[in-house]
């Protein structure tokens, strides 16, 4: 037995060094904008008064905060059953012909109220296909997962350039992208929402796909933790040998949890094409499948912490406009940067300031002791 | 001979293509052999490329790029290896995390220092590295086949190309013949028999992590100041994971890796040359599945002749002393 | 001068908050073989790493051959001429032996060099210490008996004058302990001096000098050899008078509730670990499968349980067959009246990362008493795991608690819980009480016991020949992925030595 730290109160495992993680990541993204000849505190103040300081700009952030959680719940659902899926980029990819390929069917000619959850579904469906066949090599042939659903991400790239420019781009037109969509195909914003605490939104494509998104964070919670499939997924993730003891097969439970990561990713989708853009153009994932694995990463993979992760993030993209407005140096690659420093921080170096935390506690006196010696082989 | 001539020029662009290919499959496998799974390739070979594009830019000097290349991929091994033995850390994550580090840094620098919408100065004469020829390659290149081939095909690369080369025997040497090789070897297998032989499993790993990185120095230094002259932005477009894929496909073997990268360098320039010419039988074939075969075709084999090649034992698992 | 080749002063080791060496004084005379016996979770293991330099200790000395040595790295200790065989072997599975033990001192940059030094040394040593092994074998494909070998050259390579060996004969056959008892003996007559790590009394009665005690992080007591007995030490190392055999009465076998019919197993090389192995298991007995470690017991069970494909053969769960050459399902078994307790119980039998009440439904985790519906039942949940703890005495009683703060014992004690409350016809358990304290080993020998009496089929195996002996009605031995032999439970331990050794009943030889 080789337990390198002791014991700590919940708050601490679960929030403060969390916190302290992620203030080090932005720490060193400020090096970086002092490399670049502007001031931290100065783009820090902007990246703030951007995404939280009027009612448009609360909009964005939350527009964004949509997709993160989205992607960020599909990197999750993997983690749990001990799967990394970067593929969410490429599935949310795809699964934008999930959603286009109905609402140009119906959008003419039903309601949006009617169009939505056949997108919902396609969107889904189109997502999990994407990963379904990363998820069958893993499990059947043992393929790493992450070679496969990086590959994934390139193959959907190509996959979607040509869709879009040689198959639903509407002829005599020079953009690569379909038709606009009629009313049918427009989800409605959420501009009720944020003027009831008295907040006018604006230009922001706030709409109703956030709400579809917290409903997805809760049924995650739900089937991860609550249901008979969750625990088989965490048994798997925990020890694939308890879960080959317990009587739980590996390879349906690997296809079924890369089903549902994908399918999660292919959510993303309706947002920026139903809710914002009312087109499918190219890539409109922007990146949000990778932000997704910062976001789980920060919100150890629990709904209760991607939720908070992906505002934070959804502020970064809306606070880094306005930076760049006022500091051109500083476009929206420093997101990227930030991003990885999250992730670098969050994920390999997570324990990196645990040693220093236990002495602090254990001087302090509240570090608890496990009362019955941990087992000793 | 006018298929030869083709078949010519289609192995030259092979080997154009495949250097980076050995040189960054090549450094993941000192890596991975030691034990600590490298996903970051691709951001260090970026990282390296923007640094000796910058570098050559500023100082006019080729080799001072190189030199710059390689200690910027350096730095980001030794992070990486920091977060892997150090901080015993998810090493997939961690490769994660630099690529993305490495491609935000390298725009942002890049159009901070030289605005040019990320790219870094196109490079003079001096400041990038030029073509080689071999003694009499002029004079030979009429002899039929073999002179084509001596001319073309050995002469006229970069030396970066002919080092590249040469670094697939002398991995092998090192590897197998020599100590540091056998350590390696052991570290990665089982870092316990390494540590009650009274050799530091830490840095055994790294200096294989550090080798790693000088690999991919030179991967990307060639991507910017032989293969092109400057920095463009992203311009390793997944080269990385190609050679993560060429390295898998090799078991881990240089000779295996060399063969790997020749083969998906040689149908990465068939889809160059294939765009906008008709196949027989199948016709025109669009651009972007020519784009997306190298990693069609690494998906296929991942699923149907890996299917479970054995890494190094230790692979992608920090080494815990056992109580 | 000195006849001390090691002295030990004061010697202090915390993790954390646990002291696993409090103020350890240890003399071992030059030339002897010096037994040092324990319980696991002593300390034993902890203060040899500090004499091989895996550890520093917090407080204390170390001299060796009387000069006071610091031992900061495992090169420190090799320098001092101290060599380690360890329990688990420190080898590189897929090099040679050759490469085995010259890892470590390769003599130069390039190896070939080396190597013909190594190949000379190696014949020198294998001829005078019998210990024969080709230096070009890969070590993946040695038997464990041959491996352990290449473990002793490779300390006898760099020099050792002192040879730890931790836990060895935990691998081999009786015949094959005996073989290294008397190469010890033979690096004792050249001067040797032999530190032997265990928990076996009959071995410390056998081969060693002298016998120091641990129990609990303290070194309790040293004693010549000649002048103790199992009994006494037993009695040091626990710390009170313990009961080596459980009270059963006899056996009243009745149907036979699980037949094991011609089964061949095979492993991921390609080598067949289990051998055309029949036998049945009535309700109301117990059937103990003893052999050393390695010679099919694991995969028998794992292929009986459905963990593990077999290639041919038939088993039949009371009278019907189970799938088991093809895609076998534990959780069909467990319906079908069968339960596990798997040998590895840390990886297999709970998810360490589980509270306890989510392990004490792991593989039951589909029954619909702990579902509503499609959502787990939590309350029902935690209320079994509540009634469980009590009734297994289970510590600390709390059902929230993350599995990897109980100890061994209360560990497995979680994991027969769960299987045991199922009333199972069949109980499968292996190595009940590996790394269980002795007051939990009565308590889980007790409940096999009632388990039998309540006219339960057992099967158990276990490496540990005194539990075997202990708690089967009938003894069967497994050797080389056969059953050689079958006895009964009053079976001598040389007759039962003998089978696991290979040395098969002529009246077996139809089997």
């Amino acid at each position: 037995m080789s337990a390198p730290y002791a014991k700590l109160p919940a708050w601490v495992d679960y929030g403060l060094i969390p916190l302290i993680n992620l203030v080090v990541a932005f720490a060193v993204a400020g090096l970086v904008v002092l490399a670049v000849g502007e001031s931290p505190v100065r783009a820090a103040s902007l990246l703030i008064q951007g995404a939280f300081g009027y009612g448009e700009g609360i909009g964005f952030t939350l527009y964004y905060a949509t997709n993160f959680i989205f992607t960020g719940l599909a990197v999750a659902v993997a983690f749990h059953c001990g799967l990394f899926n970067i593929g969410g980029e490429g599935q949310a990819y795809v699964a934008g012909l999930g959603v286009a390929l109905p609402v140009l069917w119906l959008d003419q000619i039903m309601p949006w109220y009617v169009v939505f959850p056949v997108a919902i579904a396609g969107s889904a469906i189109a997502g999990a296909a994407w990963a379904f066949i990363p998820g069958w090599l893993q499990a059947k042939r043992g393929s790493h997962v992450v070679i496969t659903t990086i590959m994934f991400n390139f193959i959907a790239s190509s996959l979607m350039v040509y869709v879009l420019v040689d198959v639903l781009k509407p002829a005599g037109s020079m953009a690569p992208q379909t038709r606009p969509f009629a009313d049918g195909g427009q989800l409605p914003r959420l501009d009720w929402l944020l003027s009831s605490f008295g907040l006018d939104i604006g230009n922001a494509p706030f709409n109703l796909s956030f709400l579809l998104a917290l409903l997805a964070a809760f049924v995650v919670w739900v089937v991860i933790w609550r249901t008979k499939l969750g625990y088989e997924i965490r048994t798997m993730g925990h020890s694939p040998r308890a879960a080959r003891y317990a009587g739980i097969r590996e390879d349906r439970i690997i296809i079924i949890t890369m089903l549902m990561s994908g399918g999660l990713a292919g959510m993303m989708a309706l947002n920026p094409i139903m809710g914002d853009q009312h087109q499918m153009q190219l890539d409109f994932v922007t990146g949000a499948g990778f932000v997704g694995i910062a976001v789980a990463l920060m919100g150890r993979s629990h709904p209760v912490g991607i939720i908070p992760a992906a505002i934070l993030f959804g502020m970064l993209y809306q606070g880094g406009a306005e930076i760049s407005f006022e500091m051109p140096q500083i476009s929206r690659d420093m997101i990227t940067i930030i991003q990885g420093l999250v992730i670098l921080f969050a994920g390999a170096l997570e324990n990196m300031f645990r040693p220093a935390i236990t002495t602090f506690f254990a001087t302090l006196g509240t570090a608890r002791s496990a009362d019955s010696a941990p087992a000793a082989e | 001979m006018d298929y030869f001539d083709t078949l010519i020029v289609i192995l030259q662009s092979t080997i154009r293509v495949s250097v980076p290919l050995i040189l960054a499959a090549l450094a993941g496998l000192y890596s991975e052999r030691s034990g600590i799974f490298d996903i970051g390739l691709e951001g260090k070979m970026l990282a390296a490329a923007f640094a000796g594009g910058a570098a050559a830019s500023v100082t006019a000097s080729a080799l001072i790029g190189l030199a710059a290349a390689i200690f910027v991929s350096v730095c980001l091994a030794l992070i990486h290896a920091f977060a892997s033995i150090t901080q015993r850390g998810n090493q997939i994550v961690s490769g994660v995390a630099i690529n993305f580090i490495a491609l935000g840094a390298t725009v942002i620098l890049g159009q901070a220092w030289f605005r040019q919408g990320g790219r870094t100065p196109q490079l003079g004469e001096g400041e990038r590295f030029t073509t080689v020829e071999l003694p009499f390659a002029a004079q030979l290149a009429d002899v039929p086949v073999l002179g084509s081939i001596y001319a073309n095909l050995l002469s006229g690369h970069f030396l970066l190309t002919y080092f590249a080369f040469a670094m697939v025997p002398l991995t092998w040497w090192v590897l197998y013949r020599t100590r540091f090789g056998l350590r390696l070897r052991a570290v990665g297998e089982n870092p316990g028999a390494v540590d009650t032989a009274g050799i530091s499993v830490t840095w055994m790993r790294y200096r294989a992590v550090i080798c790693c990185g000088i690999l991919c120095g030179i991967a990307g230094a060639y991507l910017s100041m032989a293969m092109t002259a400057g920095f463009v932005k992203g311009m390793t477009a997944g080269k990385g994971f190609i050679a993560l894929a060429a390295l898998i496909f090799a078991k881990w073997k240089p000779v295996n890796v060399m063969f790997a990268c020749l083969l998906f360098g040689f149908l990465d320039a068939m889809s160059i040359r294939m765009q906008g010419n008709a196949l027989p039988v199948i016709g025109e074939v669009p651009v972007q599945l020519m784009q997306a075969l190298p990693y069609i075709l690494t998906v296929i084999l991942l699923a149907g002749f890996i299917g479970k090649a054995i890494p190094p034992k230790a692979g992608g698992t920090p080494y815990v002393k056992e109580r | 001068m000195n006849d001390i080749a090691i002295e030990l002063k004061g010697i202090n080791k915390s993790f954390g908050l646990v002291q696993a060496n409090k103020n350890i004084n240890l003399t071992v005379r030059k030339g002897t073989i010096h037994g040092i016996i324990g319980e696991n979770g002593a300390g034993k293991s902890t203060l040899m790493s500090i004499l091989y330099g895996f550890y520093q200790a917090d407080r204390g000395d170390i001299f060796i051959d009387g000069r006071k040595t610091v031992i900061k790295d495992p090169n420190a200790a090799i320098a001092s001429g101290i060599g380690m065989v360890h329990q688990h072997f420190m080898l590189v599975e897929n090099f040679t032996v050759l490469e085995n033990v010259m890892l470590g001192a390769e003599e130069s940059q390039i190896l070939t060099a080396g190597i013909s030094k190594a190949r000379n040394e190696l014949r020198r040593l294998e001829e005078e210490y019998e210990l024969e092994v080709n230096p070009d074998a890969i070590i993946e494909e040695l038997p464990v008996g041959l491996q352990q070998r290449v473990e002793i050259l490779k300390a006898l390579y760099r020099g050792a004058e002192i040879l730890i060996l931790d836990e060895p004969t935990g691998v081999l056959t009786p015949a094959e302990a005996d073989h290294l008892f008397r190469i010890l003996e033979q690096l004792k007559a050249e001067g040797k001096t032999i530190l032997l790590i265990t928990h076996k009394l009959r071995e410390i009665m056998a081969v060693t000098d002298e016998v120091s005690v641990m129990r609990r992080g303290e070194m309790v007591a040293t004693r010549p050899t000649a002048e103790t007995s199992v009994e006494e030490l037993a009695e040091l190392m626990v710390g009170r008078r313990v009961l080596l055999r459980v009270d059963k009465g006899p056996a009243s076998p009745g149907e036979v509730a699980l037949s094991v019919e011609g089964l061949t197993v095979r492993d991921s090389r390609g080598v067949d670990m289990v051998k055309d192995v029949s036998f049945d298991v009535r309700a109301g007995e117990i059937v103990g499968i003893a052999g050393v470690a390695g010679n099919g017991q694991s995969e028998l069970l794992q292929a009986i349980t459905g963990i593990r494909r077999g290639v041919k053969g038939r088993v039949l769960l009371q009278g019907e067959p189970i799938q088991v050459t093809g895609e076998a399902d534990p959780a069909e078994l467990r319906r079908r009246g069968m339960a596990h307790v798997p040998e590895d119980r840390q990886h297999m039998g709970l998810v360490l990362k589980f509270d306890e009440s989510e392990n004490s439904i792991l593989g039951y985790h589909g029954d619909p008493k702990y579902l509503n519906g499609v959502l787990l039942n939590t309350d029902a949940i935690r209320n079994d795991a509540i009634e469980k703890i009590e009734k297994y005495d289970i510590r600390p009683p709390n059902p929230r608690l993350k599995t990897a703060n109980f100890s061994g014992g209360n560990q497995q004690k979680i994991v027969l819980a769960r299987e045991i409350e199922r009333d199972p016809a069949v109980l499968v358990i292996g190595q009940p009480t590996r790394g269980v304290d002795v007051g939990a080993i009565e308590f889980i020998h007790k409940r096999i016991i009632e388990m039998r009496d309540a006219g339960k089929a057992v099967l158990l195996v276990s490496v540990e020949l005194d539990e075997i002996r202990s708690l089967a009605d009938r003894v069967l031995v497994m050797f080389d992925g056969r059953i050689v032999g079958e006895r009964s439970a009053d079976a001598t331990e040389g007759e039962l030595g003998l089978l696991m050794a290979g040395v098969e009943d002529d009246r077996e030889a139809a089997e």
